[in-house]
């Protein structure tokens, strides 16, 4: 009875058009799945088309890995049935959907990192077909056929865990394609890789759909999902909230089913800057990373700093924030001269710094949510022998996560119950609890939900209002674009360019970056 | 009345490892009740735990701390033995031509003990910290040297001949009732409860096992933190190779080497996470209470052969943590419930 309480929301028509609507490699019909309890997929209706770029975009949590890992046979689905290669599953088995050409290339690419190239091209061909024994001659030819699908050019001997992010992705891509792949799933292919690995992705995207294959893109970026897909589905809560061709979607629509809120663009305008300059960086140099960086910060102010990785754009920050020293420069707060040699020296100078990933270098998640906000405050929060009591702890925990409106019943639930938003929030609560000068965000809304990130921002923006100094490290042009006052591009080690945002735009500050 | 019993019923119920070594001890309690009740019911029987437990305790106290900041320490044995020879050494020469000690020198002997083994620690901690050792290499390492130089120290043989003062009144009763020894372990327990609840050291340090590039990252001084944590273990073992210097009224180079694994079996069923962040120094006290009651109750039993008890004890751990395995998955279906009814409500 309840089977059609979920109908799927908004379908666009489908009228055939240019895509020539062949059977269907892979439909799904009716998924549910709940664990323990919770309804991750409630009644999902996905149809894949031989040779077809399709986008599975949502936010986090929606249920779009519940999905992958139920196609990919990973999961059992609690009910429905999915049809591949003219067969119908209720239950399918990872086997199964390898047999039916199903790959799914992880976020983590499952690859063995002290392998070589080769070796971990050539496992899988060498497991199937039972060989006790290992042929260096032949695995290298298995890899060598392997490479030359997408013409990756690569040391076949090289460890795989030496190899950058993009790389490591090809390697995966390739394994793929060695089990006569027809569909292959990319689980946010795009989160580590700069933008010109990104469209190197693409174009071994294209070259793949053009041999026929039909990729499954998940991603929960609007660029991406407008740049490469055909077709897209999106998901919201478990459900399936729009399918259609994306040539009928626009921004305005996509964030409505992503978020199923309207969400206005957010752009900051400097108000209460300050005459002088918080920090001043001059001739500021890290042997082998950057050198001669110049600029100034004043009170009010968003500093954005861009740059492909390994433009020295991390260590700049974390050399203002003393995880590493400086080899020459000087740096001043309220124009006094600082030696910044450890994070305790910057923070007692009131610098501030929010790490590129969250979950391993920003937070103890297993811990509460209040001891994570009071941790950077703890010595002040106690008296002088370093006695603290309890309660003191709490409230101050309490108090914080108000202030930021993180969503928890309850400062003393684990970090991890929350969502991704809310995760970042605490971040910032950490740092607002100490009377901080000048703040650093390293990729401050990267695998944050649209909703969320638009709160954020704005987050920025009343901190910026209320005096503080704040730099962005990002590389999400149209993110540095509505929010700075200001932004450096830094390319090889040394600034390249300083901008206002009101006289460049996204193609001006790629051609820098490159 | 029934407040507080439900009071104690929930704050069990908190904490299962609490719940299992409470039942446990309960259970060999009664048993020992039903079996050997005028042999293991005696003030001398429990007096005689109670003197005996803090040489391992104390040192099981010290792994504790260690493993909360998600290392190990393998050297407390070691520790305790330089730390007590140093001691004794440093008794035969305070004492008089007829052997008799001056007032200051069992306070001169005892801080002297916890300062080596102090110092010990802390080079573990530099170790660790700074050279940046596993510590389970580097105290493995410093395990062997420590009893290296104690070998060295003593040529071997056990150092004895001790003024028989200082046996006297480190193994020798409170009020003529309660053993001496059982009061340091107390004293110990209660200072590092204290630190670990009352300070941010202690936050700290459970900070820093959970994650410690985030405590990196909110400016904790993680090095230093190290530094002072296995300078605690180390103080803690030598305090534990003090009260063997008084049990045995000697100092030997391999005295305790058991003890290393007990220890560390102590700590993991007394409910502390060996991966760092977790763990509370009550379960660690209920386990070495635990055990010590397993191990004399099993010698009231001559007929059980001393060759069975290391089969026993193996068993009892292995089925704590199959219990552990089990109750930790409940914990993460039921957690799991609760969110979900959290989000719909």
């Amino acid at each position: 009875m309840d089977q059609e309480a979920f109908p799927g929301g908004i379908h666009f028509a489908q009228k055939g058009s240019d895509t020539v609507m062949a059977q269907s490699l892979l439909k799904a019909v009716d998924v549910k799945k709940s664990f323990a309890g919770v309804n991750a997929l409630k009644g999902i209706n996905l149809e894949i088309y031989p040779g077809e770029i399709h986008c599975l975009a949502g936010e986090n949590g929606c249920g779009k890995s519940t999905l992958i890992k139920v196609i990919s046979g990973v999961y059992t689905p609690t009910s429905g049935h999915i049809e591949m290669g003219g067969k119908s599953y209720n239950k399918i088995t990872p086997i199964e959907a390898i047999m039916n050409g199903v790959q799914v290339i992880y976020q983590d690419f499952s690859i063995f990192p002290n392998l070589s190239v080769m070796e971990n091209l050539a496992f899988n061909s060498e497991l199937a077909d039972k060989r006790k024994l290992v042929n260096k001659k032949r695995m290298r030819q298995i890899a060598q056929d392997a490479i030359a699908k997408i013409n990756f050019d690569v040391d076949l001997d090289e460890k795989v865990g030496a190899l950058s992010v993009a790389n490591k992705q090809l390697v995966a891509i390739c394994r793929a394609l060695m089990f006569n792949a027809k569909l292959i799933i990319m689980d946010e292919p795009t989160t580590a890789l700069t933008r010109k690995e990104v469209n190197a992705l693409f174009q071994i995207i294209l070259d793949l759909k053009a041999q026929g294959i039909a990729i499954l893109f998940v991603s929960h970026k609007l660029d991406e999902v407008f740049e490469i897909s055909e077709r897209f589905t999106i998901m919201r809560s478990g459900e399936l909230v729009a399918t259609g061709n994306t040539a009928e979607l626009d921004d305005k629509k996509f964030t409505y089913y992503m978020t199923g809120r309207e969400i206005e663009d957010l752009t900051f305008t400097p108000e209460n800057v300050s005459e002088e300059p918080v920090l001043e960086v001059q001739n500021l140099k890290l042997d082998g990373y950057f050198d001669n960086i110049n600029f100034s910060l004043k009170r009010g102010e968003i500093l954005s700093i861009t740059g492909l990785l390994g433009s020295g754009r991390t260590e700049l920050a974390l050399t203002l924030f003393g995880m590493r020293k400086a080899d020459g420069g000087t740096i001043r707060i309220d124009g006094k001269d600082v030696i910044l040699n450890a994070p305790d020296k910057a923070i007692e100078n009131g610098i501030g710094y929010v790490p590129e990933d969250r979950l391993t270098e920003g937070l103890f998640l297993p811990r509460s949510i209040g001891d994570n906000a009071v941790i950077a405050e703890i010595d002040k929060l106690a008296g002088k022998l370093g006695l603290l009591a309890d309660k003191t702890r709490r409230d101050e925990g309490e108090r914080l996560i108000r202030r930021l409106s993180v969503a928890t019943p309850d400062a003393n639930n684990a970090c991890n119950t929350l969502s991704g938003g809310n995760q970042q929030r605490v971040v910032l609560a950490k740092w607002l609890a100490i009377d901080l000068k000048v703040l650093i965000l390293n990729g401050p809304t990267v695998g944050v939900d649209i909703g969320s990130k638009r709160d954020i921002h704005e987050i920025l923006h009343n901190l910026a209002k209320e005096g503080l100094g704040i730099i962005i490290i990002s590389d999400d042009l149209p993110e540095i674009l509505a929010n700075s006052s200001d932004i450096l591009i830094m390319r090889g080690g040394e600034i390249t360019a300083s901008l206002k945002p009101s006289e460049t735009n996204v193609a001006e500050l790629s051609g820098y970056m490159m | 009345m029934k407040q507080n019993n439900r009071g104690l019923w929930s704050f069990l119920n908190r904490d299962v490892y609490l719940t299992r070594l409470v039942g446990l001890m309960i259970i060999w309690l009664i048993f020992m009740a039903i079996f050997r009740f005028d042999r293991f019911y005696t003030p001398i029987s429990f007096q005689t735990m109670a003197a005996q437990f803090p040489e391992f305790g104390l040192m099981s106290l010290g792994i504790m701390l260690c493993m909360i900041t998600g290392g190990i320490d393998l050297s407390v044995v070691g520790v305790a033995n330089f730390a007590s020879i140093s001691s004794a050494l440093l008794l035969k020469e305070m004492a008089y031509e007829n052997g008799v000690l001056p007032v200051y020198a069992i306070p001169a002997a005892m801080i002297f003990g916890m300062i080596v083994g102090g110092l010990a620690g802390a080079m573990n901690g530099v170790l660790i910290s700074k050279v940046k050792i596993p510590p389970i290499l580097a105290t493995l390492g410093s395990l062997e040297l420590f009893t290296g130089i104690a070998i060295v120290l003593t040529r071997g043989k056990a150092v004895s001949d001790i003024p028989i003062r200082y046996a006297e009144t480190i193994a020798g009763r409170l009020f003529g009732v309660i053993p001496m020894q059982l009061v340091f372990f107390v004293l110990m327990a209660v200072i590092l409860q204290f630190l670990l609840t009352r300070t941010t050291y202690g936050t700290k340090i459970y900070m820093l096992g959970t994650n410690i590039t985030a405590a990196k990252f909110s400016g904790l001084n993680t090095d230093l933190l190290l530094i002072k944590t296995y300078m605690l273990s180390g103080i803690c073992a030598a305090m534990g190779g003090l009260i063997m210097l008084a049990n045995y009224n000697s100092a030997r180079a391999d005295y305790g080497t058991v003890y290393t694994l007990q220890c560390i079996l102590i700590v993991v069923l007394g409910g502390v996470n060996p991966a760092g962040g977790k763990g509370r120094l009550g379960g660690v006290v209920l386990a070495i209470c635990v055990l010590q009651m397993l191990s004399s109750g099993l010698n009231r039993f001559p007929q059980i052969s001393s060759f069975y008890i290391p089969l026993i004890w193996g068993g009892v751990l292995i089925l704590v943590m199959v219990l552990n395995y089990f109750t930790e998955n409940k914990k993460i279906r039921e957690s799991s419930n609760d969110s979900n009814t959290k989000k719909s409500a």
